[in-house]
Parts: C-alpha cells; structure tokens; sequence
C-alpha cells in the first residue's frame, strides 16, 4: 500500500458520498434546522418574522385541535399497526412455503408497495364509494348494507385504516421473508426430531427467532404511521367532521393554509419528540427481551 | 459616409431615450386564466404591448387548488411576481400583512384615467382604510338554476322573484321524485352557502364592526334546522352518502336536480351540455333577499422593482375595452366595469333566457366576514356544521361551539 492510499480513499468517498450528502444537507437537514429556529417565531410566510420564544409550544400543548388530531393519530396507529404487523407475519409464513407461483404472489403483494399514494388513495375511495363502490356492492351480496364509509365520521377512519393496511403489508411481508430465511434449518430438524409440530413449531421456533425482525417493523411502522398523511388528504382531507384529521395534516393546515408556519414548525417539533420518545422506550423493551432470551 | 450616419443617429437615438434601451418585463401570476382561458391572456398581453411599447409582461399559471400555496411560496422566498391575482377573501389577508403596493398615488397620478370605469362596489372590496390596494378584475355570484322540463313534468309553477323558501320547499316536495331518482333541491351544507343562507333570513356570522360574534343567534339556528331539514326530514335535497362523491352540477346535468343554487360559472358550461331546457331565477330567501358576490382582482407585489409598469398591466386587464371584450367573447367571469354598453353583449346570449339575474343579484349582494384568520374561520365553522349535518350535534349546540371557535380568532 502506497502512503497515498487513504488520501485517495477519501477522495473516492468524497466524490461518491458528496452529491447525496449535499442533497441531504439541502433538502433535509437545512429545513429541519430551519423549522427549529421558525418553531420561536410567529412567520407568516409574507410578512416579518418576529419572535415569540416557547408561546407556540405552550399553545399546541393546550390547543384543543392538536390534541384532537393526536387522539386520531392514536386511533390511526391503534387499527393500523396490530393488523399489518399480523396480516404481513401470516403472508409471509405462506408465502415461505414451497407453493405453486410463490413468486408471482410475492410480487402481487409488493405491487401496492411500489404504487404512487395519490393512486392508492383515489383507487381506494372509489372501492368506498358508498353508492357505486365494489366494496358496499360485495357486502350486498351477503346482505349486508355497507356504510357511509369516506363520508360517514364513524367509519370514515376505518377506511383510511384499511387503505394503508392494503399497502403497507406487502413491504413488511418481505421483511418477514427475509426473517423467516434468516432462522437456521437446524433448529427445526431438532425439534422434529423431538416430536413438535405445527402451532408449537410456530410458537416455540419461528416467532422468538422474529423477535427482532418484529421490533423492527413495528419501529419503522409505528414512525411512519405516526406521519400519516398522503392517504388522509387524498381520501378525507381530515374530514367528516374533523374525524380523520391527523397530527401532519394539522401541521400541512397551518402552515400553507392558516399562514402560521411557526406553530407548524413547534407541532413538527412536538411530533418528533413524541416519535423519538416512543422509539427510545421500544428500543428499551427490545434491549430488555434480548437480555432475558439470552 | 451613409454608415457613419447611421451609427452617428444610433448614437443619437440611444442618448436620446435611454428608457427604451431595455424592456421592463412585468411578471405575472394567475389562476382564473388557467387552463381555459390561455388564449384570451395571450391576446389580451399581445394589445397590452401594442400599446405600450418597452414594457413586456410574462406570465405563469397555476390551478385554483394549487395557486395560493404557490404564491404564499415565491412571496415568502422574496420573489413575488410583480403583478398577481387574488380572489376577495386573500386579497384580505395578502393586504393585512403588507404584501401589496399601494395604488392610490399612482391612480391619482395618472392622468385621464378614473376608476369610474370600474363598478364601485366591487372595486371597493379591494380598498383598505381608504387605500387602493388591487384593482377589480371580475365578479361572479350565485343564483338559483333549475331544470324547467322537472317542472313541467311535475306541473309546478316556475320560480318568480317574489318565492320564499316556503314556495321553494312546497315546490321541491312536488318535484322530488325517488323513484327516478330525480331530487327536488340542492344547495351544499357548508360555510360559504351557510353565510348567504343565514342572509336570507336576517342572520350573520359577525356583528358589522367584526367585534362581536353573532353566529348563535335564534334566526340562525333556525337557518341551519331548515338547511339541514331539507336532507333530512323533507328528503328533497340527497345527502352526501346520496350523492357518493358525485357533484351537484354533474347531477343537475343528468336532470336528476331541478333547483340547484350554484354559480354562474356554470352558464356555459350547462348551456352546452344540459340537455333539457332551464333558467335561473333570483334565490328564494326567508324574510330578505340574499346572493352571494365573489369578486377577484388584481395587485401589485409591495417589492415589486417595476411598480409603475405592473400598474399599466393591471389597468389594462381590468378595465381596457379590448380585455373585456375578450372576456365576454369568452365567458371568463364577468368584468366588474361599471359601462352597461360593455356587457351587453353577455346579456345577449340566448341560454339561459333570464340571464338579467345575474345582474340583479347584485343589489342584494352579500360579502364574506373576512377576518384575518379567514382560513381558519372557514375551517372552524365548516367543521361545526358538519357535525350538525351528520347529526352528531344539534344546530344549536353546533352553532354555540362555533361560536367558541370564532372567538378564539378575532
């Protein structure tokens, strides 16, 4: 190895890493720096910015609105999580089978993954329509007279929820794959040997061999869902009635709609924090399993 | 010999008139002239510069959806278009902020042109504290369009000036028809239809000096019942799982709807694709007549470097004869000049017959309450009375909790 060696290793990574780390100092990290700082003011896009120090906190902490859109947030995770978690875990456990067309199937349910939200969402409000939908229409053939869905603040959430369900579960399905292939073939041909079948294999084998596979996606699932939002403003625009409106369609209301962007930018602030505490508290649970498995 | 001439008067001619050494281009932003009445901004631009020789102007468009998030954008970015569009409600709040130049010392300067042209009322919706900040450019209103083979099939009689909402509603039971599926009445639940309707019965949402909240009051708890009576307990007018997504225009289209309340920037649109014959009449109201009036104009950029030259710009497209000639021609709103002689030829088109109303919805216009916080009103009022649509709270208490909202804004 000649003495130039590392100098060039990092030119080389100077020039591989630099255009995409200039984008993201632009485009991510000047903007969150930004909406720190905006976070202390009352800017209204137009005219001076003055400032205000910690009022926009305490006013979205008291605000009634904000805690509003929180508890549907909340609602939103609460339908969300549980069931794309589950319903990904039961694909791939089937899809890890040796089945006629298995690869066809997985890419069927990782197309709604690749698909663009606005399209997910406008195909979605169709389906919901509540006149002409196929949803309410495959419900009367069992008799069933479908809701009022997008339209309806009781069932209007329930929409949203099966909306992202239907495209999120193909992405945690193939992290499930990927889990699932991971366990060694050893520890079943044991416990073959031993007499377990079915359930137990399940119960016993695969599903603490994806516990961290499970903590994974139910962090990367819990941040985004926490940030709903493209499927909200599509479908409902937080509507009937306010009963989908959601923690980032409040901030998007704020700052473009009611020229506050500095209590936008305190709302992002509060969400993140709240995203960052959950996550640290999973990343505690997750350190706590581990050390009573090992 | 003749060379050195030439350049010798070049010369000349650059010291001369430095003024025309460079063009000023005036930048322009619209959403009305998108996506359907490119071609008429084009020929309106085109005799603008005719007429004014070294001043250009360059324009972009953006959709109504999009338009104002745009704008707010290249605002705040220190880049706003020297000359821009705004419809009455942001000209509120683009003036509140100090976004706009103040016109009045260029009017007053500008010699032979008054704006008695204009028509007052509309033009002084884009006034504030007695400073002429934008400059009126259109106005449209909302009137009542019903489906007259409906009603004569149903034997009711036309609508006539002088209906109540209880000629109205007793018309409606006649024409709803469900086993056509054929709806007797339209007009939508929500804040902007809310503060006419209110109107009609005496009612408001603010006191006249915007210090007092009036919204609770009994007239207008009892708009709100009849509003929302009509869908739910008359069954003339279909709720929003009834309609499943569909819009009142496209239903009065099919003549599934036989009065529907709407704008008038539907004329040309029904007059070409409503297959049945129809007209408009002036909107029943309770104890007073009431139309909405929506006004849209046109304002100089506070930081803009050419002010004198978007002003020109402004001028022209509001009032010059060749712009409103062009609008007319095309049906691109109706240019709010006071000149009779110049709308003719609107009132001349043959469909829809009555086309006067339009006209005389004026006298008994109703403006918005524009309050600074306007988006947030409408967002807070528009969320109560959903909740009184959908039957999740009384009109009262509805009207009471928007109350509360308001409040917290003034």
């Amino acid at each position: 190895m000649s003495p130039a060696a590392p100098r060039q290793k990092y030119l080389a990574l100077a020039v591989l890493l630099g255009p995409s780390l200039a984008g993201m100092f632009v485009f991510l990290m000047l903007p969150v720096a930004s909406s720190l700082v905006l976070s202390f003011s009352n800017w209204d896009l137009i005219g001076e910015i003055q400032w205000i120090g910690l009022d926009n906190y305490v006013a979205a902490l008291g605000d009634p609105v904000v805690l509003g859109a929180l508890r549907n947030t909340l609602t939103y995770i609460l339908g969300y999580l549980p069931a794309t978690v589950g319903i990904a875990l039961g694909l791939a456990l089937l899809l890890n089978r040796r089945i006629r067309g298995r690869v066809v199937f997985r890419a069927i349910y990782f197309v709604p993954v690749v698909t663009s939200w606005v399209a997910v969402s406008l195909i979605w409000k169709w389906l919901l329509n509540p006149q002409y939908g196929l949803v309410n229409v495959a419900l009367g053939w069992f008799g069933i007279k479908g809701p009022g869905w997008l339209f309806d603040p009781q069932w209007a959430m329930t929409g949203v929820i099966l909306t992202s369900i239907w495209k999120d579960i193909g992405f945690v399905t193939v992290i499930y794959l990927a889990g699932l292939q991971d366990i060694p073939e050893h520890l079943y041909e044991a416990a073959a040997l031993d007499g377990v079948t079915g359930w137990q294999r399940f119960w016993h084998i695969t599903f603490p061999m994806l516990v961290p596979t499970t903590f994974f996606v139910t962090t990367i699932s819990l941040i985004s869902s926490f940030q709903v939002f493209d499927q909200v403003w599509v479908m409902t625009q937080g509507g009937p009635a306010g009963a989908t409106s959601v923690m980032v369609e409040l901030i998007y209301k704020n700052a473009f709609s009611y020229y506050r962007m500095g209590y936008a930018s305190a709302i992002s602030w509060v969400l993140f924090a709240l995203i960052f505490a959950v996550t640290i508290a999973q990343h505690v649970l997750q350190k706590r399993v581990d050390r009573s498995d090992g | 010999m003749l060379r050195r001439t030439f350049t010798g008067l070049l010369l000349a001619t650059a010291l001369v008139t430095p003024a025309l050494a460079e063009d000023v281009t005036i930048k322009y932003f619209t959403f009305s002239a998108a996506p359907n009445y490119l071609k008429e901004l084009d020929a309106t631009i085109a005799a603008f510069e005719a007429e004014h020789p070294g001043i250009k102007v360059e324009y972009e468009t953006a959709g109504w959806d999009a338009y104002f998030t745009k704008l707010q954008t290249v605002v705040a970015a220190r880049q706003a278009p020297d000359a821009f569009e705004l419809n009455y409600e942001n000209f509120v709040t683009y003036a509140d902020k100090g976004a706009l130049a103040d016109l009045t010392p260029l009017i007053a300067a500008d010699t032979g042109f008054s704006t008695d042209v204009y028509n007052p009322t509309a033009l002084a919706a884009f006034a504030q504290d007695g400073k002429q900040f934008g400059l009126v450019e259109s106005f449209s209103n909302v009137v009542l369009f019903y489906n007259k083979d409906l009603f004569d099939k149903a034997g009711v009689a036309y609508p006539t000036a002088d209906w109540t909402w209880t000629e109205e509603l007793e018309a409606a039971q006649k024409l709803t028809d469900p086993a056509n599926g054929v709806w007797g009445d339209f007009a939508p639940i929500q804040f902007w239809e809310f503060y006419k309707t209110i109107a009609q019965n005496g009612g408001s949402i603010l006191s006249p000096d915007k210090k007092t909240v009036t919204i609770d009051s009994p007239q207008n708890i009892e708009t709100l019942t009849w509003m929302i009576d009509k869908v739910n307990k008359y069954k003339v007018t279909p709720s929003d799982v009834d309609m499943a997504g569909q819009s009142s225009e496209d239903l009065f289209k099919a003549g599934k709807i036989a009065m529907l309340r709407t704008g008038i920037w539907l004329l040309g649109d029904f007059a070409a694709n409503a297959p049945f014959k129809w007209d408009i009449a002036l909107e029943p109201g309770k104890t007073q007549k009431a139309h909405h009036f929506f006004a849209n104009g046109v304002a100089v950029s506070a930081t803009s470097a050419h002010p004198a030259e978007a002003y020109q710009w402004i001028k022209f497209l509001t009032s010059s004869r060749a712009a409103v000639d062009l609008r007319i021609a095309a049906g691109w709103e109706l240019p709010a000049v006071s000149d009779a002689a110049a709308v003719q030829g609107y009132l001349d088109q043959p469909i829809p017959e009555s086309r006067e109303v339009v006209f005389q919805a004026l006298d008994t216009a109703v403006v918005p309450p524009v309050i600074g916080n306007w988006n947030q009103l409408t967002d807070a009022v528009g969320k109560e009375l959903e909740a009184a649509k959908l039957g999740q709270k009384t009109p009262e208490q509805a009207l009471k909790d928007a109350k509360v909202a308001i409040e917290a804004l003034l």
